[in-house]
């Protein structure tokens, strides 16, 4: 694998209305192109230099994303060669959470026609989390 | 990270008692800060706040009236070795007009025996700024970045840049401070950026210096800022009450509740404040405000100085 096909495995973006912080957002990009499959195991991140020359981030951040990533296990940095991903985060395997995805997408849309403003969806959804149990219930 | 054990080293900027006046006013006033080696610090604070004045006596461009300021250990001077360990980029973008980019460079090689012209040519290549048309005829985004590169060619330790970014528009802004970002990766350079704006430069700053008044309000890493401050909601209250437990940065009151900004609640709070947390901007402008009202409001400014910037 060259290092400049590489480059463009994975590109950041970070929203200043989220509320969540950026390191957090890199993280949870990093996570989530490993749960759709465009990141892998043996895939080299882009280096600090590389991320905050394209988007205007303080390097810091990025370096406190990538250690966040390697406590998780996701991630392991060399030393002078880069951060290569280790494993994919555990859960379903790649496609599970696509396919969920276009179903919720639809489940929205017909929430929306029926009048329920995103507040009121986003509501719904977490009484829907709470009302299901835990995970294992939610199995059985 | 092991390096968080070493012992703390010296600031790479510290200014004890700083002060300058014109005159009869003073421009700046008492001014103690510190910026930690290999942060990138927002010099924050309204027009005629004293940033720019703290800038050039940082720079060795104008003298104190009270105080002293040390550059890595160093008191400024118009030293050959002082210069070559600073960059100032003042507010106009100081550029030849008639001459190209290419011009540029030769000339800052020639001049600078720190010169690293492979780095300002790749930025100025990978961002696609022509290196053979005078620099007149460039947009102002590419005249900054060519201000930027010529600034960073000369591999300074210190980093000063005066509202940078302050004349471009969001596109040129967000690729010079990435420019500015990718700069200071892995190098452990100091950068120390003026703007009146926080949202400007919010995302690249590790550390923040207030200045309202021409004195200090604020000096700290964003981090421990943000962890600092919390957000309490409560049941409308006097300012006497449990105001009295904590120190209220800010207070807004509606008819039926209280929004205080407060610095580092203890556990002693009510049950009936619910806590969030604080962002950086919220923070910044209640310090500005108190500032700006001759510190009416209790908590006074803040200094953190003992807290270190990042490892990079």
């Amino acid at each position: 694998m060259s290092s400049e096909l590489s480059k463009n495995l994975v590109s950041f973006r970070l929203s200043s209305t989220s509320g969540v912080p950026a390191y957090l957002q890199l993280v949870q990009q990093v996570e989530q192109a490993l749960r759709m499959g465009a990141l892998g195991p043996g895939d080299r991140l882009p280096t600090v230099k590389e991320v905050v020359a394209e988007i205007a981030l303080n390097p810091n951040t990025v370096l406190k994303a990538y250690r966040e990533l390697e406590v998780r296990g996701l991630v392991e940095g060399k030393q002078g060669v880069g951060t290569f991903v280790l494993a994919r985060p555990s859960g379903p395997p790649p496609g599970t959470q696509e396919r969920l995805s276009r179903s919720l997408q639809a489940w929205v849309r017909k929430a929306r026609h029926e009048g329920l403003d995103d507040p009121a969806i986003e509501a719904l959804v977490r009484s829907a989390l709470t009302r299901a149990g835990s995970s294992a219930e939610g199995a059985a | 990270m092991s390096r968080a054990a070493q012992p703390e080293t010296a600031p790479a900027v510290e200014a004890v008692g700083l002060g300058k006046h014109y005159g009869h006013s003073w421009g700046l006033q008492d001014c103690s800060v510190q910026v930690p080696k290999g942060a990138i610090s927002a010099l924050l604070g309204p027009n005629g706040s004293g940033k720019t004045t703290l800038l050039r006596m940082v720079a060795g461009f104008a003298t104190a009236s009270a105080g002293s300021v040390r550059v890595l250990g160093r008191a400024p001077a118009q030293s050959e070795e002082f210069l070559a360990s600073v960059g100032y980029l003042a507010q106009e973008m100081p550029l030849y007009r008639r001459l190209n980019v290419a011009e540029h460079l030769e000339l800052g090689r020639r001049l600078n025996r720190r010169w690293d012209d492979g780095a300002a040519r790749g930025r100025l290549t990978a961002l696609r700024v022509p290196f053979d048309r005078p620099v007149a005829t460039l947009s102002g985004g590419q005249r900054a970045q060519v201000a930027l590169a010529l600034a960073v060619a000369k591999t300074p330790d210190v980093l000063l840049l005066d509202e940078p970014v302050a004349a471009l528009d969001p596109l040129a802004r967000a690729e010079f401070l990435a420019s500015l970002a990718a700069a200071a990766a892995g190098t452990g350079l100091t950068v120390l950026l003026s703007s009146h704006l926080l949202r400007d430069v919010e995302q690249v700053c590790d550390h923040v210096v207030l200045l309202a008044s021409s004195r200090v309000q604020l000096c700290a890493t964003t981090e421990a800022l943000v962890s600092c401050h919390k957000v309490l909601l409560g049941p409308r209250r006097g300012p006497s009450g449990c105001e009295r437990s904590f120190d209220v940065v800010r207070a807004t009151h509606t008819e039926r509740q209280s929004r205080l900004l407060v610095r580092s609640p203890g556990p002693a709070l009510g049950p009936s404040w619910e806590v969030f947390e604080a962002d950086l901007e919220e923070i910044v402008l209640a310090y500005m405000g108190q500032g700006r009202d001759g510190g009416a409001i209790a908590a006074g400014p803040l200094s953190l100085l003992s807290t270190t910037g990042g490892a990079r």
